[in-house]
């Protein structure tokens, strides 16, 4: 049987579950769901979290699965065109002016009036916008990928509104239109992700065009498989400890509530100390991993006895 | 299967998630993939197509949830002797014509759902909009599924001595059917339109008059403070990153060379790099006479919530004299920032001339070109010297004045009302006395009055 899951990760929602669990990554029914209907829909997915929550992990282990090349495209404030889709080579295309000028002399010379002299012009190959000179961006490289690859538009939330109603394109039809050579159809869609971080509310043509996928902080049980998975030789109890202490961490009132990939980090960092069982000491030595924030350090310190025997 | 889905999306809108036609054709497209077996994969898989927010996915798994729960009906079970024996032969005969009658007997609760499902589709239930159709509701579900023949049926059998215990049964289920169908009615009522009349009262809000005698309802109050806020975040969305570039500042060596091209590598057009956002700066002087104080609040509150949208926000208060309510408004937050603005001002005589007075005098700095300074008011100055000198001075400094005032086009100039000699010295000035136009007129402000 696991021959036959192994075959094909898509053919049910259970089997993508596994597939995802073998490259190292433990989601939850509802992520699996979403990506199975993504495949087998073709449409692009929104995934929304809070930071750290393994969005971007995500991508990188259905990239990892499926066998496909990862084409991350990060986007910032002022992310625009000549960034995310193609760009001219220019140095090139003004060594090429240069070229013509100088052979133009040669290739006319024997016209004999103005012309013939342009018909000649016109019957040259214009190759001033041609594919030779197009430089290839993150979304343009995606489309040409012939066999497939995943797609990673990060954190799009970041990006202007502008872009967004210009990625419109490439998500719905897989397409880009580039003024000077024409329509640019991908021949196999990739697979898409976004991720928000809810920085501003996306627009609802894009959200349209989505599936969209939440991922919420993790039950404790399946942290603990998380934690066991991504940090291999880790004791059972201290998983144990750890995630609890983690979760009732994140039922106090914290500028910022430690995330998955927080935890992770934690339990890396007690491994390197050789904690086998959470200590108070070792806790208040360590607590600046699992929390960014002074004030929240501060506030947990005097507490930490207590949430170690809380459970 | 097909009307089930449209009718689940139908509950869905309903319950304020937004699905169009396209939305609607991936539903199925999703329904198709994964099949109707698996309950949980069905509802992960349409939660995916259907929901685009975390807030729409809780309210799609409560609808979810509402909707394809079928309660259990319960009857009151037959007797143990009437499984025992047979019915007699004049029992049979009594409802022999009634299919109902005789589920209902033998305590067939599925049965009984199937019906009431099937009544309900030509009853028409799904069709509720309004608490007040309940009972109506109920009644002809009743009628659809046979009640009259069952009533029909226990008035003669109470007629015949040895029909009497049957009727009696028949009885009691029939009460335990209209107490079931009550409950179906309710629960649709719960699904299709408990959302839609929220929506048609903040609907109505949005148009509710915002100086209307007697002031506004409390319960009203709080609702419409939210509706503010929703409308003012709406507009903050729409225009906090609107950006326009300027004419100086680093230069664009790709696309200055771009450009060049067409010009043989001469770089004729020159381009910058510098963007900058749009953020108009308001200096907002409120009336917070009786008369007005109602829509100070609100244009307060919507302005205060515009925060990311506005650069620079100076809010000044007047009833006989001028007050800067910054401070207070920052203290108090909006909320309680009128009563508290009222304690501090008294209550004097609306005095307009002396407002003006106050503000040129010490607050005039406070308005360059860049600024855009929004009166409310009613222009009704209790016939003391209106000072147009002065505003005639705000008109020339700001960007654009705008006066908007609660009361409707019509009364302006009349009584002490000298609203028409201000407008004269405004850019706009518009009647605003509900939310609604209040929106609107905030959002003319944010796309029209503001540098560029």
């Amino acid at each position: 049987m696991a021959a036959g899951i192994a075959a094909n990760p898509f053919s049910s929602v259970d089997a993508l579950v596994e597939g995802l669990g073998r490259v190292g990554y433990i989601a939850s029914r509802r992520i699996a769901t979403a990506l199975y209907m993504a495949v087998h829909l073709q449409k692009p997915i929104l995934v929304e979290g809070s930071a750290g929550v393994g969005k971007t992990e995500l991508a990188l282990s259905t990239a990892r699965l499926l066998g496909h090349p990862l084409i991350r495209m990060q986007c910032y404030e002022g992310l625009d065109e000549s960034k995310a889709l193609y760009e001219w080579k220019y140095g090139k295309q003004l060594l090429y002016t240069q070229i013509l000028k100088d052979r133009m002399g040669a290739a006319l010379a024997d016209a004999p009036d103005m012309d013939a002299a342009m018909d000649r012009l016109h019957g040259m190959g214009d190759l001033f916008f041609s594919e030779p000179f197009l430089e290839p961006r993150p979304l343009m490289q995606a489309l040409r990928q012939d066999d497939g690859c995943v797609l990673l538009i990060d954190e799009i939330d970041k990006s202007d509104e502008a872009f967004e109603a210009f990625l419109l394109e490439v998500l719905s039809a897989y397409q880009v239109s580039v003024p000077e050579l024409g329509v640019i159809v991908a021949k196999t869609p990739p697979l898409v992700f976004l991720t928000s971080n809810n920085v501003r509310d996306l627009g609802d043509a894009l959200k349209r065009r989505c599936l969209h996928l939440h991922i919420p902080l993790p039950e404790a049980s399946l942290e603990e498989r998380i934690v066991a998975t991504r940090v291999p030789g880790i004791e059972q109890s201290l998983t144990h400890q750890l995630v609890a202490f983690v979760q009732s961490l994140r039922t106090l009132d914290l500028r910022k509530a430690p995330s998955i990939s927080e935890t992770v980090d934690w339990a890396r960092a007690l491994i390197l100390l050789h904690a086998d069982s959470l200590e108070p000491a070792m806790v208040r030595d360590t607590l600046n991993v699992i929390l960014k924030f002074e004030q929240d350090i501060t506030a947990v310190e005097p507490q930490i006895v207590e949430l170690l025997h809380r459970r | 299967m097909q009307h089930t889905l449209g009718a689940f999306l139908r509950a869905l809108r309903a319950s304020d998630v937004r699905v169009s036609p396209a939305e609607a054709i991936d539903a199925a497209r999703t329904a198709a993939a994964v099949g109707y077996a698996d309950r949980q994969l069905f509802k992960d898989a349409l939660c995916a197509t259907l929901a685009k927010s975390a807030d729409e996915v809780i309210r799609f798994d409560e609808t979810f949830e509402t909707f394809f729960t079928r309660d259990q009906i319960t009857l009151p079970p037959p007797p143990e002797e009437s499984i025992a024996q047979p019915q007699t032969e004049s029992e049979q005969a009594a409802i022999a014509d009634s299919a109902l009658a005789q589920m209902l007997l033998q305590g067939d609760a599925s049965a009984v759902a199937q019906a009431m499902e099937a009544a309900a589709e030509r009853a028409g239930v799904a069709e509720i909009r309004l608490s007040t159709q309940r009972s109506r509701l109920t009644r002809r579900l009743l009628d659809e599924m046979g009640l009259a023949e069952i009533e029909q049926i226990i008035a003669n059998a109470r007629k015949l001595p040895e029909l009497a215990g049957m009727a009696e049964r028949l009885d009691a289920a029939r009460k335990a059917l209209a107490g079931e169908a009550q409950r179906y009615v309710e629960r649709q009522h719960e699904l299709y339109a408990s959302g839609s009349g929220k929506a048609l009262r903040e609907e109505m809000l949005a148009k509710k008059a915002l100086n209307a005698d007697g002031g506004i309802d409390p319960v009203d109050l709080a609702m419409m403070q939210a509706l503010v806020k929703r409308m003012a975040k709406r507009l903050a969305d729409r225009y906090s990153r609107r950006r326009h570039t300027a004419n100086r500042g680093h230069l664009d060596v790709r696309k200055t060379l771009r450009k060049s091209m067409a010009h043989g590598g001469v770089p004729f057009e020159i381009e910058w790099k510098i963007k900058k956002v749009d953020k108009p700066s308001i200096v907002a002087i409120c009336d917070v006479s009786k008369s007005v104080a109602a829509a100070a609040q609100f244009l307060l509150t919507f302005l205060y919530s515009l925060n990311d949208v506005v650069d620079h926000l100076d809010a000044y208060a007047f009833s006989g004299r001028l007050i800067p309510v910054n401070a207070i408004l920052d203290d108090n937050g909006v909320e309680g920032a009128i009563l508290k603005v009222l304690q501090t001002i008294g209550f004097q005589q609306t005095d307009y001339g002396k407002a003006l007075e106050d503000f040129c005098e010490n607050h005039l700095a406070g308005v360059d070109r860049h600024t855009t300074v929004i009166f409310l008011g009613d222009g009704r100055s209790n016939f003391a010297d209106p000072r147009l000198d002065l505003m005639h001075l705000i008109q020339q400094r700001a960007r654009a004045v705008i006066w908007l005032n609660p009361e409707p086009v019509s009364y302006w100039g009349q009584g002490d009302s000298v609203m028409h000699r201000y407008e004269r010295f405004t850019h706009v000035a518009k009647s605003c006395n509900t939310l609604g136009q209040l929106e609107r007129i905030i959002e003319d402000v944010l796309r029209t009055y503001v540098p560029h």
